[in-house]
């Protein structure tokens, strides 16, 4: 039900923008976030609900290499 | 650290049995489909919680929405999970075939264009959902107002996790969480730091790829082994301390706090959201909307929601299969832990060997 | 059982087995029908000869890659083939509804005759009948085939040791329904099409196939559970080695779908004898429908049911689709 995906935001129409999931292009409604072109959004419903830093492949390898010092903290 | 170092790590736990409980509904889909379970120690036990919004919502917010739904001058619009479960006389599928209109939606937005091409035709949203999807609602109607779109009405079944997690906090079954990841793109990291203060108990965020879950889990065995009850984020690419603002500003201007009834855990004083003031007058009639059906004796959601059995445990669990009297299952559920595709028996039972 | 139809009941899953069992296994039942295979195995005096019959209703009845024309070929003559028959003729019935478009319906028929042809069966009957509606169409096909006398070709035939082939990529023909459906814009075309080439290849070169499934409603999870129970065997396969185009991957993401329940028209799960393996592999991607096929896994004695090991090595159950899964695609 909390299903959210990523997706590359490609262009930015008022609150509304065309969002690239692996080459499927949908709508969003952007009312929760600001984002521009080329970042990417997390998508839930139908709504951007997050603007992510990262890719989520550099994210995973982030959170392993500092696991240690988050557990130390 | 390595991933596999994780793995092998998780597989030899051979410390005291700890119960950690995955809140959210997707997470457990997720856990299934990675395989998850079949890299822990059998000393280390997942519980399925209360975070998926289908399992939780009581009878009268199905008899409400079967109500509208079998009106002329409406159509009920629904996330597919909802469609199977049971109502007092029916569920809305079953309405469907007695010939009342209702239609599945991937979002609630498209509610807007449908009911301004029909202005005859009232447009009644199940409004299911906990803080990730609440703020979706509150668009929606401000949306609607400014395009002075009326004939739109939400029946609201909206949830917020915190007081929940207090509620099971308070019990002894669970000993750390993996925290609701997209609830907590919304609300922030920072609202279970008061708790693991309060319990004593650790608390990760984690997102929804294998990698992150093991890391999550691996982080709360680590912690429960030294003794540590922090709150730790393994999600950071969307999950901010403080969460995302502009939502829980939408959140707070549409909505307010009120008591709702949790399947299993009963009522739940500010665990429900409302609309107020002057988003009231698109609420399909949704508060006090408590009233739950009586389950078949036999039928323990209630225990597998909170995590004191596993489904399995269940005497209703299959138990048609087993033994040739009507049990519990995908095709014929009795509570909605079966019917969803997110809740714990259903997966359980799809994934059974 | 339900008390009511409902959209599940024509999932191909585990609701539509229930259906099939609770009420038509109550009144239909014979040797033949009783095997529930793809194809009904005729025993005439002329020799061996597979019959069946599908019936088609997508919505909509274009779309990217075919239209209903084409696919009621591909399903039936589909069918007949997977049996190790040779398909010979078709029998196609028309349900038009009122208010049908005849360049439509020229364009339809049109597609189901090149796909005939291409298959190498005639239409040698056929029946039309107009209903009230919306301007659809629906469309019933049967079709024969001649089976070899050397091939035996059945579910029940799958034995540990076996490797299971997959002809391609998963869900591209369910996606592009959905994606019209939903509006949501791709370039994902729907693999229906006729797999003869591949059959053709597989049986030229005489590779002892023990059974042939084409992966339609219900997808492969439940293709393979099917299979699984009919031979009483353990299926393992490998989520690493499943082709799913990324585009499809994508889509299945947005709407949180597996693609190992998504429906296609155009491939197929063949099991054949371990050593043989590599060479019906090398067999099947030299043909243009399996140039993405790959060797998905293999039938076990020491488990049952179907298991999937995860890419990070985990394991995990694959069980028959439930529910309604998704709306109708074929």
């Amino acid at each position: 039900m909390c299903i959210a995906i990523p997706g590359k935001v490609l262009e930015v129409d008022g609150s509304t923008a065309k969002v690239d999931f692996q080459g499927n292009l949908v709508d969003v409604t952007l009312g929760l976030v600001d984002a521009k072109p080329g970042q990417y959004v997390l998508v839930h419903a139908g709504c951007a609900i997050q603007v992510m830093e990262k890719e989520q492949a550099d994210e995973i390898a982030d959170l392993y290499r500092d696991m240690e010092t988050v557990l130390s903290r | 650290m390595e991933i596999q170092s994780v793995i092998d790590y998780l597989k030899g736990y051979n410390g005291r049995p700890v119960s950690l409980m995955e809140v959210c509904g997707t997470h457990t889909a997720a856990i299934f489909k990675g395989g998850i379970r079949s890299f822990l120690s059998p000393k280390i036990r997942l519980i399925s919680g209360p975070g998926c919004p289908v399992c939780v919502t009581p009878t009268a917010f199905i008899d409400r929405c079967v109500e509208y739904a079998m009106r002329p001058d409406c159509v009920l619009l629904s996330f597919g999970d909802m469609l199977k479960v049971p109502g007092t006389k029916y569920s809305l599928t079953e309405a469907k075939g007695e010939g009342a209109r209702v239609e599945l939606m991937y979002s609630p937005l498209e509610a807007l264009d449908k009911a301004a091409a029909h202005p005859e035709i009232t447009y009644v949203i199940a409004a299911v959902g906990f803080e990730t999807t609440a703020p979706v609602y509150a668009l929606l109607i401000d949306e609607a107002r400014k395009r002075g779109i009326g004939n739109l009405r939400l029946v609201t079944a909206l949830k917020t996790v915190i007081p929940a997690l207090t509620w099971l906090c308070e019990g002894e079954e669970v000993d750390g969480f993996l925290c609701p990841g997209h609830v907590s793109v919304i609300i922030g990291s920072r609202p279970y730091e008061e708790l693991a203060e309060r319990y004593r108990k650790p608390f990760a965020v984690a997102g929804f790829e294998p990698e992150h879950i093991l890391a999550a889990v691996y982080d709360l065995v680590r912690q429960l082994e030294e003794g540590t009850h922090a709150v730790h984020n393994y999600y950071p690419n969307a999950v901010k301390e403080d969460g995302n603002r502009k939502a829980l500003a939408v959140l707070g201007s549409c909505f307010e706090t009120g008591t709702a009834v949790w399947r299993g855990l009963g009522e739940i004083q500010g665990s429900g959201l409302y609309l107020k003031g002057e988003y009231a007058e698109y609420d399909g009639g949704s508060r006090n909307l408590t009233q739950d059906m009586k389950l078949p004796s036999g039928c323990r959601c209630g225990d597998v929601i909170t995590g004191r059995i596993n489904p399995d445990q269940c005497p209703m669990f299959a138990a048609g299969e087993k033994d040739g009297h009507a049990g519990c299952t995908p095709m014929s559920p009795y509570g909605p832990c079966m019917v969803s595709s997110e809740g714990a028996c259903g997966i359980w039972y799809r994934n059974r060997v | 059982m339900d008390k009511k139809i409902t959209m599940a009941h024509g999932s191909g899953g585990k609701s539509s087995a229930e259906l099939m069992k609770q009420i038509f296994g109550k009144y239909f039942h014979n040797e033949i029908l009783d095997r529930l295979e793809d194809a009904a195995v005729l025993d005439l005096k002329g020799g061996r000869f597979a019959y069946s019959t599908d019936s088609f209703v997508v919505n909509p009845i274009e779309f990217k890659g075919g239209n209903i024309g084409k696919l009621s070929v591909c399903g039936t003559v589909n069918d007949l083939l997977m049996m190790g028959a040779e398909p010979l003729y078709l029998s196609s019935g028309f349900i038009l509804e009122e208010g049908l478009d005849t360049a439509v319906l020229d364009r339809i028929a049109k597609a189901l005759s090149e796909e005939a042809e291409k298959a190498g069966v005639q239409v040698v009957t056929g029946d039309t009948k107009v209903i009230e509606g919306r301007g659809g169409l629906m469309i019933n096909t049967s079709g024969i085939g001649y089976i070899l006398p050397e091939r035996d070709v059945r579910a029940a035939n799958c034995r540990p040791g076996d490797a299971i082939l997959l002809s391609g990529t998963l869900g591209d023909h369910h996606a592009c329904i959905l994606s019209a459906r939903m509006g949501i814009e791709n370039s994902i075309v729907s693999d229906c099409g006729v797999l003869k080439e591949i059959t053709d290849a597989l049986f030229g070169a005489e590779i002892p196939v023990h059974t042939m499934r084409d992966v339609t409603r219900g997808g492969l999870g439940t293709v393979l559970n099917e299979l699984a129970e009919s031979a009483d065997v353990g299926i393992r396969i490998k989520e690493t080695s499943l082709p799913v185009n990324p585009e499809v991957r994508g889509f299945c993401d947005i709407l949180g779908l597996d693609p190992l329940y998504m429906g296609n028209e155009g491939k197929m799960v063949a099991v054949v004898p371990g050593e043989r393996a590599e060479e019906a592999l090398a067999l099947m991607r030299g043909t243009e429908m399996g140039k993405n096929a790959a060797v998905i896994g293999f039938c076990t004695s020491d488990s049952r049911g179907v298991i999937l090991e995860t890419p990070l090595g985990g394991t995990r159950v694959v069980d028959m689709l439930y529910g309604e899964g998704l709306p109708r695609i074929c």
